[in-house]
């Protein structure tokens, strides 16, 4: 056991921070991710993190990465959070995607995809639930019928994150209506501007269009846009899913960041007491619940690294881990929201600490919806019971 | 960065894994509640067994008859310790006392002459003595002017004083001492209430040092106290997972139904997370980081978060046979609700480690 770094991985650390001091825009110029405007700021400053290599670290030279290892993309996520790094518009890709394109991938896939998708030059979204599979994926019904040098795909997905913009997307589509159905489903990877596909775009709890739903119309994919084996989209998604629920969608610098400013925001809540109420010392032990989560978070990432590092694929605990690192958002937020108090719910930004306060409130709002997506935390309490604890299936 | 453990830390603590499953079985612990293992030789055989290992002298150095290990080579021990739920002072030994009073001139020739004498000579006892001594009443929680301590059949206690507003750490043989026992709910306990007079004799430290040592103390007392909540946590999850997949109603396993699973993995998702934070704890002391304190407290925090999910789960999900005597459950649930409260509960932690964070950046 040895919980330091390395003096290279030191030395990456300081070049990192140096280059993301100069480069990260500061808060609020960049326009909200989800929308048409703000979608293209993000975009801008994918190119500029491109350009400077940052933007996909662990990735092969060959599309704009730097090849180190697990550790050190850690480093760099403590380093993108710490100089207040705003949320990835290409997250889907990089995180989701990428590590299943590397897995699976042809060679052809690889060069057409992979530098596109590290630049920001072609964003991608989800195509996986449907109005009527969520938690019962393996229940989806539209369609992809062979013709001839490709197929055509039917139907409709629809809580596509990013989908009312995005100019690409992965989804799972029923290609054998005849097999088993965790068997009969295929992996594409499609053009969302094919003909017959429509988007309509759905807005969120705060209004704006995160996410959307897709229509699909005889739309047309090539058969070198079959990501792994025909039949095998069950398998080739749930590898997606591990890299959703693990460790490289949501690393753990996001929520020591925040639990760092929540704990700032409680030692600058002023003591008080009314009616025998004094809301600092009532709330208190909740945030520092929430700061020690957030560390314990990172604490398990590292030592999941280690085991990665050794070889370890990693299984079931991805569930444990999104579980935790969703409620640990929330409890954040929540503790943050409660320390404000009244006017928690107000949009005008108050600053204090040289935080705008508001941001607290996006923060919860965005928090809330992780314990939803990539699986709802009751599928992800099954897995864990039935797979880490060995409980018989329902 | 490294996370893990060496093949060698591993082997050792699998080990002493070995011996405490063949000495220590829920019988064995059944027995102890009714007061027979003192007639079968059974508890005198398992500390001469951990002994031989050597486990007691793990950190003190070789030359004063120990091993030269680490709280990382001890820490995974001390789980498996509160995995079987051990009745002897195992982990306080190695872990606490022993490190602390061979630190000091006055003690370390005692260290020397207990690891001589193996199994004869326990040391119990981490007590929080003294009247108005500020860690009485924020560590211990016991306003108490004499110390409540656990392991009351130890040779040799450690016990705090406060004498003209100074503190002292003294040792004590139990000829010295008026041993009063305090029964609570964990009768494997042996807990006991301690009447003693410091004197200049039975002193090893005092002044300054003397309040180094004691943080030091409370810090290792709560750390292996989470090692030792982890290990029960576990031991409580394994057995309802087993109980809840043969245990049939409505002519399936009642380990099927979401409302079982879901409490039951809400409390391996907080094991889980409490054991890294236990492992950088230990790793912070052995190498005297500068947030020591700060990682103990979070690793004590987040073990009694964890035990007390996982002892209050477990039992809903065992239904009425995990609420008899008779049934190994409580063994393990007695054991966590005394040491979630030790050494600071969960709350008292996170106090800490908010005034510890507020203080850094100060």
């Amino acid at each position: 056991m040895d919980l330091t770094f390395t003096p290279e991985q030191q030395a990456f650390r300081q070049q990192a921070r140096t280059w993301l001091e100069a480069n990260v825009p500061k808060p609020g110029v960049l326009r909200s991710l989800d929308t048409k405007e703000g979608f293209e700021d993000h975009r801008v400053f994918e190119r500029t993190l491109f350009d400077g290599r940052w933007s996909v670290v662990s990735w092969p030279e060959a599309f704009g990465g730097r090849d180190v290892g697990i550790m050190e993309w850690l480093i760099f996520e403590e380093e993108y959070y710490r100089a207040g790094g705003p949320r990835r518009v290409s997250q889907n890709g990089i995180f989701l995607l990428a590590p299943t394109m590397f897995e699976f991938g042809t060679e052809w896939q690889l060069n057409r995809y992979m530098a596109k998708m590290a630049s920001g030059e072609e964003i991608w979204c989800q195509g996986w639930s449907e109005p009527d599979a969520g938690s019962d994926l393996a229940g989806i019904r539209s369609k992809a019928t062979k013709v001839d040098g490709g197929w055509l795909l039917n139907g409709q997905k629809t809580w596509c994150s990013r989908g009312a913009f995005a100019h690409r997307c992965f989804g799972i589509f029923r290609s054998d209506p005849e097999a088993d159905r965790h068997r009969g489903l295929t992996y594409y990877l499609i053009d969302m501007a094919a003909e017959g596909v429509t988007v309509r775009p759905i807005g969120q709890l705060d209004g704006e269009t995160g996410f959307a739903e897709v229509f699909f119309d005889d739309v047309f994919v090539p058969d070198d846009d079959v990501l792994g084996g025909i039949g095998d989209g069950w398998k080739v998604a749930m590898a997606t899913a591990g890299s959703e629920r693990g460790i490289s969608l949501r690393s753990p610098a996001r929520y020591t960041e925040a639990a760092t400013k929540l704990m700032d925001l409680l030692a600058s809540t002023p003591t008080g007491d009314v009616d025998g109420f004094d809301p600092r010392a009532a709330i208190a032990d909740d945030v520092v619940k929430a700061y020690l989560d957030a560390e314990a978070y990172k604490l398990h990432t590292y030592m999941t690294a280690t085991k990665v590092r050794a070889g370890h694929k990693v299984g079931a605990e991805a569930s444990a881990t999104k579980i935790f690192w969703s409620e640990v958002d929330v409890n954040i937020h929540r503790a943050a929201l409660r320390l404000l108090g009244e006017g928690a719910d107000l949009y005008e930004p108050v600053e204090r600490g040289g935080v705008d306060l508001s941001e607290w409130l996006d923060g919860y709002l965005f928090a809330l919806s992780g314990p939803i997506y990539a699986g709802t935390n009751e599928i992800q309490r099954n897995v864990v019971a039935e797979r880490m604890l060995g409980l018989p299936r329902g | 960065m490294d996370f893990s453990f060496s093949d060698d830390q591993q082997e050792l603590r699998n080990a002493v894994a070995k011996v405490l499953s063949d000495w220590c079985t829920p019988a064995d612990l059944h027995a102890r509640y009714v007061g027979l293992d003192a007639d079968t030789g059974r508890a005198k055989g398992r500390w001469e067994a951990l002994s031989g290992l050597g486990v007691c002298g793990l950190l003190i150095n070789e030359g004063a008859g120990g091993f030269g290990l680490t709280d990382i080579d001890l820490i995974g021990i001390a789980e498996e310790a509160g995995r079987v739920v051990l009745p002897e002072p195992l982990s306080t030994t190695a872990g606490v006392v022993l490190p602390i009073v061979a630190s000091t001139d006055a003690g370390a020739p005692l260290v020397v002459a207990a690891l001589e004498q193996g199994h004869s000579a326990t040391f119990g006892g981490v007590t929080f003595g003294a009247k108005r001594h500020k860690i009485t009443t924020t560590i211990d929680g016991s306003r108490a002017s004499t110390p409540r301590v656990a392991n009351s059949t130890a040779e040799q206690f450690l016990l705090v004083a406060e004498v003209g507003g100074d503190l002292e750490l003294h040792v004590v043989g139990r000829q010295a001492v008026e041993i009063t026992e305090t029964p609570s709910l964990d009768l494997t306990r042996d807990l006991a209430t301690i009447h003693w007079t410091p004197s200049a004799t039975t002193r090893i430290a005092s002044g300054e040092a003397a309040g180094t040592l004691i943080e030091e103390l409370l810090n290792r007392a709560a750390l292996y106290s989470a090692a030792e909540l982890l290990g029960l946590c576990e031991s409580m999850l394994t057995l309802t997972a087993s109980y809840v997949s043969e245990r049939k109603q409505f002519g399936v396993p009642v380990g099927s139904f979401q409302a079982v699973k879901h409490h039951l993995a809400g409390a391996r998702v907080r094991l889980e997370f409490a054991r890294p934070a236990l492992y950088r704890a230990a790793y912070s002391l052995a190498t005297t980081a500068q947030t020591t304190a700060h990682d103990i407290s979070m690793a004590k925090s987040m073990a009694s978060d964890a035990a007390d999910e996982a002892a209050r789960v477990s039992l809903q999900c065992h239904g009425a046979i995990g609420y008899t005597f008779e049934y190994d459950l409580h063994l393990a649930m007695k054991r966590a609700w005394a040491l979630a409260a030790d050494f600071g509960d969960a709350r008292s932690h996170r106090a800490r480690v908010f005034r510890l964070v507020s203080a850094a950046k100060a």
